[in-house]
């Protein structure tokens, strides 16, 4: 009965706080599409684009096996051709821009990636 | 019977997603009924808390599983009979948070012999807790698909649940204590045939339905691995009121969206209610202080008083012409 009030103020800060995501998104405005920006020269990554695009964590998790425990550096791709499998000697050679290319999407997506917590970040100017 | 037509709903409310998706149904199954079912859970929720709400509290019940505040003497039990609103409150917040009456929850078996036992079972409760915190927390997880930029608490959650780094996407601990959790509740069901015979379609299908959610998110995250920047595209869109679905995105997303706007829909028609019912339980949320302040029923009617010395005035003449002693003179 005089609990009315104290229902009434629960549940409207319950459907307050579902709607926190729309609250979020009007204080912000339109979220910006992440753009990873490709600066080689290269037609093709280690594998092709759409694989690299879905896969390259897995991919990296390998390499990073086989390195560490099996001391292995040659990676055969899907289609024959030999790459060293090094982060730094490799992936970052053709992407030294970890801060428009790697979190650009990493950013958008909260996600963390640990590769820094071993390999040293590249230097760039922000 | 009951348990596999639940499960056979499931999988055919995937599968209606997953097909209806692939033959262009995107729109249908990724922005319509989402925001369809987001109305429902609200409105729903609401109208549930409202009519909770009107219904009359004439006195307190709260249940007593303690010592009642009496004597100064007599050490009472503050929180299992509380007899303040915050000790009320404090009891209703326990019972939220840590499931304290599922605690208490005791398993009763005809032993041969014919030996009668009780003994307590803890059980439900550690695997209802395992269960509604490792919801929770994927719950949480997700926000990181509808706010940009994500909150920093998001990336601390994600960063404890996926603690010990096993593989890449991360293995977060809370998938699989939600699929264990699960697939406990539903095996505890299945096991005894006493519990059995009292689990109805309602107690199976939203078990059911979370198992599905839970297994496609799974799917998702560690093996189909969909275009998230996509994915999120379409949430964002979602949230900001711009609906836009992006090409390319795995049926399967819809499959796992399409089940999460069943749950949200079916919410407030079920026994899940109980999340915001919890709050409103009249046996918790009382304090037991019927002995110390007085409670009038509100749809009493008003009670007209007639004193003694009312009485004794109105018949005046008559007591004093028989020699009956009156208190007036």
């Amino acid at each position: 009965m005089r609990d009315r009030g104290r229902i009434i103020t629960g549940l409207a800060v319950f459907v307050a706080v579902a709607l926190a995501p729309v609250w979020q998104a009007a204080l912000h405005g339109a979220a910006r599409r992440p753009d990873p920006k490709i600066v080689t020269t290269a037609k093709q990554c280690v594998e092709p684009t759409a694989a690299m695009r879905r896969d390259h964590m897995e991919l990296l998790n390998a390499w990073r096996d086989t390195v560490v425990r099996r001391g292995q550096r040659t990676y055969v791709a899907a289609d024959g051709k030999t790459v060293t499998m090094s982060l730094t000697g490799t992936c970052m050679k053709c992407h030294p821009n970890k801060k428009e290319f790697c979190d650009a999407c990493h950013n958008y997506l909260a996600v963390s990636p640990y590769c820094w917590e071993c390999h040293i970040e590249p230097k760039e100017k922000s | 019977m009951r348990v596999v037509w639940s499960f056979l709903l499931v999988v055919l409310l995937a599968a209606i997603a997953f097909f209806g998706a692939e033959a262009g149904g995107q729109a249908l199954f990724g922005v319509v009924f989402p925001y369809v079912a987001m109305v429902v859970f609200l409105v729903g929720i609401a109208a549930r808390v409202l009519s909770w709400a009107r219904s009359t509290v004439p006195f307190r019940i709260p249940t007593t599983c303690g010592q009642q505040r009496s004597l100064p003497w007599i050490k009472p039990a503050p929180l299992d009979n509380p007899s303040t609103g915050r000790g009320a409150a404090a009891r209703v917040l326990l019972e939220v948070l840590t499931f304290r009456s599922l605690f208490r929850n005791t398993r009763s078996e005809l032993r041969p012999g014919g030996r009668f036992t009780f003994s307590p079972d803890k059980w439900l409760w550690a695997g209802a807790l395992a269960f509604h915190y490792s919801f929770l927390v994927v719950f949480l997880r997700h926000y990181r698909f509808f706010a940009e930029p994500v909150p920093a608490v998001v990336g601390w959650i994600e960063g404890l649940d996926g603690f010990f780094q096993v593989g890449l996407p991360v293995v977060y601990l809370t998938d699989i204590v939600l699929v264990a959790a699960l697939g406990f509740l539903l095996w505890r069901r299945l096991e005894d045939a006493r519990l059995r015979y009292l689990s109805l379609h309602a107690d199976y299908f939203p078990l059911a339905l979370l198992l599905g959610i839970a297994v496609t998110g799974v799917l998702l995250r560690y093996f189909v691995r969909p275009d998230v920047v996509r994915v999120k595209e379409l949430a964002i869109g979602l949230v900001g009121l711009h609906p836009a679905v992006p090409q390319g995105i795995s049926p399967l997303v819809f499959a796992h969206i399409f089940l999460v706007t069943v749950l949200l829909a079916y919410f407030p028609f079920s026994k899940l209610v109980h999340m915001a019912g919890v709050f409103l339980s009249p046996t918790r949320n009382l304090a037991n202080d019927n002995r110390m302040r007085r409670h009038v029923n509100p749809w009493n009617p008003a009670i007209v008083g007639h004193t003694y010395a009312e009485w004794e005035h109105e018949f005046h003449d008559k007591l004093k012409a028989s020699g009956i002693p009156l208190d007036e003179e």
